[in-house]
């Protein structure tokens, strides 16, 4: 069970000592997950917004396919991707398969339906109140729906935090989309899946601590916006 | 209070800044991709190769490694230039079904049957047909890969040579759905056999300080010949296939440099493969 402490160790020297390796997959993971959140943000906040601030028909129905997203498997998603982008699929021609960006579209449709949700229930646990003393101090419609966007600032946060565990954590994209390239698109998670499978035990385990390290610099980072 | 914050605020944005520029792409104007197995990758042959060749041809090769029978998908999806691969019978098929070009055998090693010290079914020393067939009497824990590699798709040959079917759904059969190296870590948890080409194998013994569990018990038989060979995907059917390159990348691998490279190629001051291009 030496492999346990042996791991905690080599973290340390991987991140401290500016392994190349690691630091290329560390790279890997953070621009595959900053492109895949800044699109599921941008295109799932205004949609959970929707979502939980108006009533239009089927609202439920879209309600219930959002939450069943929510537990779509990430292998799946990855097939499904690689299916789309590989050169005999319908968007082969975009050279997408083994790239970042690539993983990044796999992560954007497991980040959505997390950003979605959760904006849309932030919206909806919004206070009742808030809405009628805006109108009783007669702001308009934009302004209503503005300061609506502005209470619901930090379920939004979470939201995004909820989805970027998600994206950073998972594998399953990133190995079939990703194909795991070393230098390329060999992810902190794809790592320690090779490692893990080479038994290498001890490098896996410091990579997942390399992984948690990010995870609390990204959190610290936010947790000032929450603050202020 | 608001300096400290702007301080913070200023170092993530510093670090983030930092991430993104360190890193530039590695951007060679000829990249060459390949799929490949889990035995050359995990041994850390082509670790060993891909700065030589790039240094001879100007070439970067990036690779993918999965097992052969997904490796020879990829290709087949035209998502890979060129394929370097362990199954004889399957690239024949590969070549005539004319997804394949080229096929050029480059180097070799062999199976061996691993097993625990005690040895339960008493295969030591046995050649191959009799070794499984002593497993199958006993009804010793034998793992497989289970994934069509081309390490799978040469056990089930084997079983099939014993003359009888294969053990597909016997409780002592584990089929894994793993790499190699994680299907002898298997086999070493659960006291049990397994098939292995020789490479993974020393290189197992090597992360194992030179004192693995599980020991070479059945070799040297000639049915456990594994020929590796490296194909160009058809530029027929794949008009993006860089046949080119994949035909620079064939050339350097039969070429004396690599060949002797292959044949230095050492873990614990064992070569891992024989290299045999014509």
């Amino acid at each position: 069970m030496d492999f346990i402490f042996v791991g905690f160790i080599e973290a340390f020297s991987l991140l401290l000592g500016g392994d190349d390796q690691t630091w290329s997959a560390v790279a890997a993971t953070i621009k595959a997950s900053s492109g895949s959140m800044v699109a599921s943000l941008i295109l799932g906040v205004p949609l959970g917004f929707t979502l939980g601030y108006f009533d239009f028909p089927a609202k439920r129905q879209a309600r219930l396919l959002v939450d069943t997203a929510l537990a779509l498997p990430t292998v799946f998603i990855g097939l499904v991707v690689y299916a789309f982008i590989s050169k005999r699929g319908p968007l082969g021609e975009m050279g997408l398969l083994f790239t970042l960006p690539g993983i990044a579209i796999g992560q954007t449709i497991l980040a959505l339906p997390v950003v979605i949700a959760l904006s849309a229930t932030a919206v909806e646990s919004m206070d009742r109140h808030l809405r009628t003393l805006l109108i009783s101090l007669g702001a308009n419609r934009r302004q209503l729906l503005l300061s609506s966007l502005w209470e619901v600032r930090y379920g939004v946060l979470a939201a995004g935090l909820t989805a970027y565990g998600r994206v950073m954590t998972e594998v399953g994209i990133s190995m079939m989309v990703g194909g795991n390239i070393k230098w390329h698109t060999r992810t902190i998670t794809t790592a320690i899946a090779l490692e893990t499978g080479k038994g290498m035990f001890a490098t896996g385990i410091a990579l997942g601590l390399v992984l948690i390290a990010i995870a609390f610099g990204v959190n610290v980072c936010l947790s000032f916006l929450r603050k202020k | 209070m608001r300096s400290e914050k702007q301080m913070v605020a200023k170092v993530c944005i510093l670090l983030a800044l930092t991430l993104m520029m360190v890193f530039p792409a590695m951007a060679a104007d000829k990249v060459l991709m390949m799929a490949t197995t889990t035995s050359t990758d995990n041994t850390g042959l082509l670790d060993d190769l891909a700065p030589h060749f790039t240094k001879a041809t100007g070439i970067e090769l990036k690779w993918t490694s999965v097992g052969t029978g997904k490796a020879l998908k990829m290709g087949e999806n035209c998502d890979v230039d060129v394929l370097l691969v362990h199954a004889p019978p399957a690239e024949k098929a590969y070549v005539e079904k004319g997804f394949g070009v080229n096929r050029r055998e480059i180097m070799y090693n062999d199976f061996v049957i691993i097993g625990p010290d005690r040895d339960p079914a008493g295969i030591e020393g046995k050649n191959v047909v009799d070794a499984l067939g002593a497993v199958r009497d006993k009804g010793a824990v034998f793992a497989s890969r289970g994934d069509d590699s081309g390490t799978h798709k040469k056990e089930l040959s084997l079983w099939k040579a014993t003359g009888a079917a294969v053990p597909e759904k016997e409780s002592w059969y584990v089929q894994t759905g793993q790499g190699m190296l994680a299907t002898i870590n298997i086999a070493a948890e659960r006291n049990g056999y397994t098939m292995t080409d020789r490479g993974t194998y020393i290189k197992y013994a090597d992360t194992m300080k030179g004192n693995p569990p599980l020991k070479v018990l059945v070799e040297q038989d000639e049915i456990l010949l594994n020929q590796y060979s490296v194909l160009a995907i058809n530029p027929q059917r794949c008009a993006k296939a860089k046949i080119d390159l994949a035909t620079a990348f064939s050339d350097w691998l039969a070429g004396a440099e690599a060949q002797g490279l292959i044949r230095n190629f050492k873990l614990l001051g064992k070569p891992l493969f024989v290299p045999n291009a014509k």
